[in-house]
């Protein structure tokens, strides 16, 4: 009897979709539900910023210098009160953290599609040819993983300079090899399932088979391990930027605003530094926390 | 109409093992030759007549699916050739090549792998039908109900997912996939093994039905001999990639005349039987299709087995009107 209930409720199991599945895992861990509510609001907060914030941090001419290096909570000569405090530049910083959040999701999830798009391609054309476009792709994929990420990038931004797409092409061409090896591994072992010797079988085209069977059944994996590179994609653009080979100084991203503040960390000037920070490390942490549990409820190993 | 539905003609398939980087170099270096390639199915012959059944038995491991795949196209073979309707299908291109592909359809054994678990299955049977437009549009819908009728799928199923099914399900499911493109001949890797016996009943009569109804040619890969007794009109019997013998399924089960077939029909319980049958299992096992033995293949495990059988190949020759047998012990008489 007991062995019936037993077996209904595996059936149930794995009748229920396995989005559901993954939802009500998310939702029963207090850490991982939390890090989705912090997630959602910080990205609300990102695309409303323009809307919400007192002031356009990036429009000079609405800044005004004499309001330089204000305390959190002062009120301003133009009247506004300025509750984490201004920069050396006058900015609330309120609102620069706000704007910050924007271009550092923007790079983030951009380069990590692009990424992934390019990673995905590589590892499944790999994977399909096998032989000569294996080996040299696969080459090139150990080629690339055997710099540290940080150094590549940092040699590429020197060369063609400073901007956001070319952060996000920087952190794509850094970041595409992991996907790749990934995916690589998964289509190859798709590729052996009967179901793509019927597709065979019907003579459908090479492109379709690919596109309609090996991609769809190989992606999960990646996709999970994708939704934790967005926090490293984050953190690389940040460093990067603290470095002063990021993003342009008139559209600074959280690591650009912390590289500001740092020279008055020491002057007690703390909170044009820290505040940016904990921004940062609120939205990475949120990422890394809820990533990991996807990668658990898919069961998918690390790269 | 002298022309042969389906041949297949001193086909071989092997498989050679990608060397490493180590061995690569030593062979260049000349020390030694290439890897051995795995022999899987070693030059066989065989022909169906249309709308024939033939079965074809053999051990795990002995090329049964390899000989199935290099039938329906999915595998080149690495020699022979395949003669579909009097003409070698290497020689096809384009569209008479997608109408050799799709007339030689496939069922394949595990109904779990066999269907893409992220299509639904109205998408799944009508796949081939959109992708080269071999309905007008709006009748693919159409053409997949009536298959998935003709299998007896209720079509409220047509936009599940495969998992949602139990093997028997999903099998019906593989053979409308099947016979979505109209097939005249179909090959079925033991279609039936995966399933509960209880349901093989089933899909084996869905496979009467169909071929009585559509006219359709089997080639019915199996080692379930009861099952291939019951469906086949001739029966195969294969043993380290070659055909060892084969007739019609009447004659080759009542009188075998190989040493394996004999064993393997010795070795089909009876229900009926009460006398006790003197027993013997065949000893050993299948040896390594890496490095098969010289002569006879089967020779380490015959118990006939004469000096000759270690050192020349039988060859598969004909013994009756409808039957070849590949074995010294039939064969010595006109050789010598």
């Amino acid at each position: 009897m007991t062995a019936d209930i037993e077996t209904f409720a595996k059936t149930a199991e794995a009748n229920t979709p396995l989005r559901m599945q993954v939802l009500r895992n998310i939702r029963n861990r207090p850490t991982a539900s939390g890090a989705a509510i912090a997630i959602a609001i910080l990205v609300l907060l990102a695309l409303l910023a323009p809307v919400i914030t007192p002031q356009n941090p990036y429009d000079l001419a609405s800044l005004s210098v004499m309001d330089n290096r204000l305390a959190p909570g002062e009120t301003g000569m133009t009247g506004i009160t300025y509750w984490l405090g201004t920069d050396a530049q006058g900015r609330d910083m309120l609102s620069a953290i706000l704007y910050g959040l924007r271009t550092s999701l923007l790079v983030g999830l951009t380069a990590t599609a692009g990424a992934l798009a390019i990673g995905s391609v590589a590892g499944l054309l790999a994977a399909h040819f096998g032989g000569a476009v294996d080996a040299l792709l696969m080459r090139i994929v150990d080629f690339m993983l055997g710099f540290p990420s940080i150094l590549v990038a940092l040699i590429l931004l020197s060369s063609i300079g400073r901007g956001v797409d070319k952060v996000v092409v920087a952190i794509m061409l850094v970041q595409w090899a992991q996907y790749a090896r990934l995916m690589r591994a998964a289509a190859l072992v798709e590729r052996r399932k009967e179901y793509i010797e019927a597709a065979l079988n019907f003579g459908l085209p090479t492109r379709h088979i690919l596109l309609f069977h090996l991609l769809p059944n190989s992606i999960g994996s990646v996709l999970v391990v994708a939704s934790i590179s967005v926090a490293s994609a984050i953190t690389l653009e940040a460093t990067l930027s603290f470095l002063g080979v990021g993003v342009p100084v008139t559209q600074p991203s959280l690591g650009l605003l912390i590289a500001n503040g740092f020279e008055f960390l020491l002057s007690g000037q703390y909170w044009i530094a820290v505040f940016p920070g904990i921004a940062l490390v609120l939205l990475v942490m949120s990422l890394n926390l809820l990533g990991d549990r996807l990668r658990r409820s898919f069961n998918v190993r690390g790269p | 109409m002298s022309e042969t539905f389906f041949e297949l003609r001193d086909v071989s398939r092997y498989f050679r093992s990608k060397p490493s980087l180590t061995q690569r170099i030593v062979t260049a270096l000349g020390r030694t030759g290439p890897p051995p390639a795995l022999r899987a199915v070693d030059d066989v012959t065989l022909r169906i007549r249309a709308g024939e059944v033939v079965g074809l038995v053999g051990e795990s491991g002995c090329g049964k699916s390899t000989l199935a795949r290099v039938a329906t196209g999915i595998l080149p073979p690495s020699a022979g050739e395949v003669f579909y309707k009097g003409r070698p299908v290497t020689e096809l291109t384009g569209k008479d090549r997608l109408n050799y592909l799709l007339k030689v359809q496939m069922v394949f054994q595990d109904p779990y792998a066999s269907l893409n678990p992220r299509m639904k299955v109205g998408q799944l049977v009508g796949e081939a039908l959109r992708v080269h437009k071999l309905v007008p549009k709006n009748e693919v819908g159409e053409r997949t109900r009536g298959v998935l009728k003709e299998v007896g799928l209720d079509l409220g199923y047509m936009d599940r997912y495969p998992h949602q099914f139990s093997g028997g399900q999903r099998q019906r499911i593989g053979i409308a996939r099947a016979l979505a493109v109209e097939p005249d001949f179909l090959v079925c890797d033991e279609p039936v093994s995966a399933l509960d016996v209880s349901i093989q009943a089933q899909v084996i009569n869905l496979f009467m039905d169909v071929r009585e109804r559509r006219g359709l040619t089997y080639l019915f890969v199996s080692h379930d001999l009861g099952v291939v007794r019951h469906i086949s009109d001739r029966v195969a019997i294969m043993y380290l990639g070659r055909i060892v013998e084969i007739g019609t399924a009447a004659e080759l089960f009542a009188k075998p005349a190989h040493p394996y077939s004999q064993a393997l029909i010795r070795a089909i319980p009876s229900a009926v039987t009460r006398r006790r049958r003197a027993f013997t299992p065949l000893k050993g096992e299948l040896p390594s299709a890496l490095s098969p033995p010289p002569g006879c293949a089967f020779h380490p495990r015959c118990e006939h087995a004469m000096p000759i059988c270690r050192e020349v190949r039988p060859p598969l020759v004909q013994i009756s009107p409808d039957r070849s047998a590949a074995c010294h012990l039939h064969s010595t008489s006109e050789s010598v």
